[in-house]
């Protein structure tokens, strides 16, 4: 394990180095388009990333998750209508917001376990979006279009694409290493042990609860904060963000890319549009081809992506040894 | 003799028309090995259950060191000074062992919410762990998964587990169960050492173990407490051998 952390160290480095690069890549080529894709995947990759840490290190099986989108995507659409463009108070509002709101509903589902809680989570993320559906004075169905996107602290500076991205690029390191140092720490261990054991956890003195609760609170926090960066990136804001089909692709990207290994739901949100998108190219009937695809992953590529490429690398290690 | 360290007075508690306990009155003074037995379904682990707070009484109430924790919550008996161990194995099976006693060490000192750290280098609780590993005779296996130790070995944390809590009381459901003749050797020998550090209320049901190691037995059957005394008392005792009757050649 201790091996294996060294490698997936760099592993992840190269990652974010790659993404770092990316940019220089794209005025070579189709510019606005792979930097508006590279973006959105970045974005997404945030949201799965704080879905795996209730999920992968919680074993939570949150189906509403993009409530939190839908939080963090109101709160600049609300603001904006009523003057308040700067995406320092938006994002301060919607991580308040969502915290209020992660506290209020995992008081109650956190009570429940397994599919009762799948069920409570889902019925929690619908409550939220059947309320941003009847908002009327927020154009209800239709959502609020933009007049722009946020100034940061006074500054334009998410209208260029190339800042922007870089804005969630820092966000989405900012969280991996969060949670990174989060799940090393003694607070993960307690939600890891529970994960275990919640039994043996009561019997040496834990409330997990408390640290469920907790978890819970800083996945939607930091969901929320995606949720900000969508609305900008789309200039537009609407319940879509929050339907259980988007709580659904956001557990398939946490799956896809390897549950409870943080960087895997960065490569299976990457996964998860850049399928999307090439096989709507191909097809219109592009779910007809995703579906058994993602099938085949989970059946065989158990541990997802991060799963696939910690087994190849295993191989060559030993390999080298041999 | 001296003020008891557990106190139980008319404990009841009834599953429908089931009486699993039933007026239950029992005594434990401190540094006492005080093991009950009863046959099956006499009512031990739902007494456990109770004592630990995964059950809650119907009526009575339970006295520990002074402080009434009939209707506590776990983790605040846990604080308290009240440890168990589960019949079935109950241990963090995909941590190592060292990692299993550290997290109980954990519990106790200081905050867990704690977000940045590693926690698997902090030596104020890796240190402590070690030690309770070698105590109960684990210390060669600290690096080992949980899951891949033998069943004796995995009975052996789930004492240092109960340990690492820093217990006043010992409540041991079963201990030996499932364990082979050498293994159980090993843990009988565990309980010998333990007896003179912690008390112990030990739930058994191989009688050589309970009569070699017991200070006093309180003897359960149908919820009630029908005798307790040393050995030997119970040993000569006519009720004890009438519930007992189909196992008598056990008691001789």
């Amino acid at each position: 394990m201790i091996n294996g952390a060294t490698g997936r160290q760099r592993g992840v480095l190269a990652l974010f180095v790659l993404l770092a690069v990316l940019p220089l890549a794209a005025r070579f080529g189709a510019e606005s388009f792979l930097l508006s894709v590279a973006t959105r995947v970045i974005l997404f990759a945030i949201a799965a990333l704080s879905l795996d840490l209730i999920l992968g290190f919680g074993a939570l099986v949150s189906f509403g998750h993009a409530a939190f989108l839908g939080i963090g995507a109101y709160a600049v659409g609300i603001l904006s209508s009523h003057g308040v463009t700067d995406v320092l108070v938006q994002a301060g509002v919607a991580l308040i917001v969502a915290a209020a709101f992660a506290l209020a509903t995992g008081a109650i589902s956190l009570r429940t376990k397994g599919v009762y809680y799948i069920m409570i989570s889902l019925a929690f993320g619908q409550m939220l979006y059947f309320l941003a559906v009847s908002l009327s004075a927020y154009g209800g169905d239709d959502g609020i279009t933009l007049a722009g996107r946020s100034t940061v602290a006074g500054l334009p500076l998410l209208k260029n694409a190339y800042t922007f991205y870089y804005v969630a690029l820092g966000a989405l390191a900012g969280s991996y290493l969060f949670m990174h140092a989060l799940v090393g720490a003694r607070f993960g261990r307690v939600l890891i042990g529970t994960r275990e054991n919640a039994e043996r956890m009561r019997a040496i003195g834990f409330e997990p609860f408390r640290y469920q609760l907790t978890a819970y609170v800083i996945s939607g926090m930091i969901c929320a904060l995606a949720g900000v960066l969508l609305a900008n990136q789309a200039e537009f804001v609407s319940p879509a963000y929050m339907t259980w089909q988007r709580s659904g692709e956001l557990l398939i990207m946490v799956i896809l890319g390897g549950v409870g290994t943080l960087y895997g739901p960065i490569l299976g949100a990457a996964a998860y549009l850049l399928l999307e998108d090439g096989l709507s190219h191909v097809t219109e009937h592009w779910k007809m081809m995703f579906g058994p695809m993602l099938i085949l992953i989970v059946l065989f590529g158990r541990g997802g992506i991060a799963g696939l490429i910690g087994r190849i690398a295993g191989q060559r290690h030993e390999a080298g040894h041999g | 003799m001296a003020e008891p360290l557990l106190s139980i007075r008319h404990l009841c508690k009834s599953y429908g028309a089931l009486a699993v306990t039933d007026d239950l009155n029992l005594d434990i003074p401190p540094g006492e090995l005080h093991a009950v037995i009863g046959p099956n379904g006499a009512g031990k682990t739902s007494l456990i259950q109770q004592l630990a707070g995964n059950a809650m009484p119907d009526a009575g109430t339970i006295i520990f060191d002074g402080r009434e924790i009939t209707r506590l919550p776990i983790a605040a008996r846990v604080r308290h000074g009240l440890a168990r161990s589960f019949q079935i194995t109950s241990i963090l099976a995909g941590f190592t062992v060292l990692e299993n006693v550290a997290l109980a060490v954990q519990a106790r000192s200081g905050s867990s919410y704690r977000f940045f750290g590693k926690v698997a280098d902090e030596e104020a609780l890796n240190q402590p762990a070690l030690e309770i590993l070698d105590s109960v005779g684990l210390g060669n296996r600290a690096a080992t998964r949980a899951s891949l130790l033998s069943h004796g070995e995995k009975r052996q944390l789930e004492i240092a587990l109960a340990l690492a809590t820093a217990p006043k009381l010992l409540l041991l459901d079963e201990p030996l169960a499932g364990v082979g003749r050498e293994e159980s050797d090993v843990l009988i020998g565990l309980l010998q050492k333990l007896r003179s550090q912690v008390t112990i209320l030990l739930v058994e049901h191989d009688m050589d173990a309970v009569f070699a190691l017991a200070d006093r037995i309180s003897v359960l059957v149908y919820g009630r407490v029908i005798a307790t005394g040393d050995a030997r008392h119970i040993r000569d005792n006519a009720e004890v051998r009438a519930a007992y009757l189909g196992d008598e050649k056990e008691l001789i």
